[in-house]
């Protein structure tokens, strides 16, 4: 791909911006698969019958869980910020550590959410044993809307 | 030398994370030509902004949020663009999604954003088909019409090309 030389400079400040934002925000890539859940998997699991349901938590913005959310799935607040994960920990404080728990968040592409992260590492370290992490690519509206998966809105 | 292959490296790496990494700058036709929908929101100073009150210039719709970190990437340049063009006419507006108006107000004074900033909800979310992942922008002709969308982090000289070709519409 060529640029144009006025553009060159802003292209390469770009770039390199772009390099540490990914090298800043690189957290969620850091989660193991075996701790990832893919949305479609995620909707045969909630479609099925008779299977221990998951506890869903969205761990992003409340302006886009506003927007649009799974059915069921409760928000928490940007799992990036203190407050967050408080909200994270007062949640889950008297569930047992063997419940059933998938986070996810959409906000942003995999590699630059700030959320998952966290909360993922905050529940780990309280001992829960069986949480995924829900794997969205780009974001929740074409990884999850535009795929005509479960949705609602609202509180 | 060394710093000359940093700067290569740099830009193929960046090149490639526009691509594979903020999820692939989409420039879509689907709301090609049709009307920005008009919104009166608070700006961070609390005063009122009514999009429609700048028709007549081209207006970039950057929607963002200070937790986004590809919107970090983005905002320097959205500042310069601003600098460079906004005598010939543009006029970028920041829309921020989080959900409340402090850490965008910090977020604009760590960059000393030089565009209004409104605070966005979940209903001008809808109102644009769903902001549902950030940053997205819109870019509205002069005649208050939807030109260009642009989904994730998009290269700033896509954004340049653009309004230099909207600008030379009178």
């Amino acid at each position: 791909m060529r640029f144009a030389p006025k553009y060159a400079k802003s292209a390469a400040i770009f770039a390199t911006l772009a390099i540490l934002s990914i090298a800043a925000a690189a957290q969620a890539t850091s989660i193991p698969e075996t701790r990832l859940i893919n949305p479609e998997d995620l909707v045969k699991l909630l479609q099925s019958s008779g299977k221990d349901k998951p506890l869903m938590i969205q761990v992003g913005s409340h302006v886009l869980f506003s927007q649009a959310h799974i059915p069921g799935s409760e928000y928490i607040g940007p799992a990036s910020s203190e407050a967050g994960l408080q909200q994270l920990r007062k949640r889950v404080e008297s569930l047992p550590h063997t419940k059933f728990i998938v986070l996810y968040c959409g906000c942003c592409p995999w590699s630059h959410c700030p959320n998952v992260k966290p909360a993922d590492d905050t529940l780990r370290t309280l001992g829960f044993t069986n949480v995924k992490v829900l794997y969205i690519a780009d974001n929740f509206g074409a990884n999850w809307v535009d795929k005509g998966y479960p949705v609602a809105k609202g509180e | 030398m060394f710093l000359v292959a940093v700067a290569i490296i740099g830009v193929v790496a960046g090149l490639y994370s526009l691509r594979h990494h903020h999820g692939s700058p989409v420039a879509t036709a689907a709301t090609a030509n049709q009307a920005a929908p008009d919104f009166t929101l608070p700006q961070l100073d609390g005063q009122d902004l009514r999009l429609s009150s700048y028709r007549g210039k081209v207006v970039l719709l950057d929607f963002w949020a200070s937790w986004c970190e590809p919107c970090r990437v983005e905002t320097p340049h959205l500042i310069e663009l601003q600098q460079k063009y906004g005598d010939r006419g543009l006029q970028i507006i920041g829309v921020s999604m989080d959900d409340s108006p402090e850490p965008a107000r910090a977020f604009d004074q760590q960059f000393h954003m030089n565009y209004p900033v409104v605070m966005g909800n979940a209903a001008t979310g809808e109102l644009y088909g769903g902001v549902l992942g950030l940053p997205i922008a819109f870019l509205v002709n002069r005649d208050g019409r939807i030109y260009a969308k642009h989904i994730g982090a998009t290269d700033p000289a896509v954004f340049e090309k653009e309004i230099n070709s909207l600008l030379r519409n009178p």
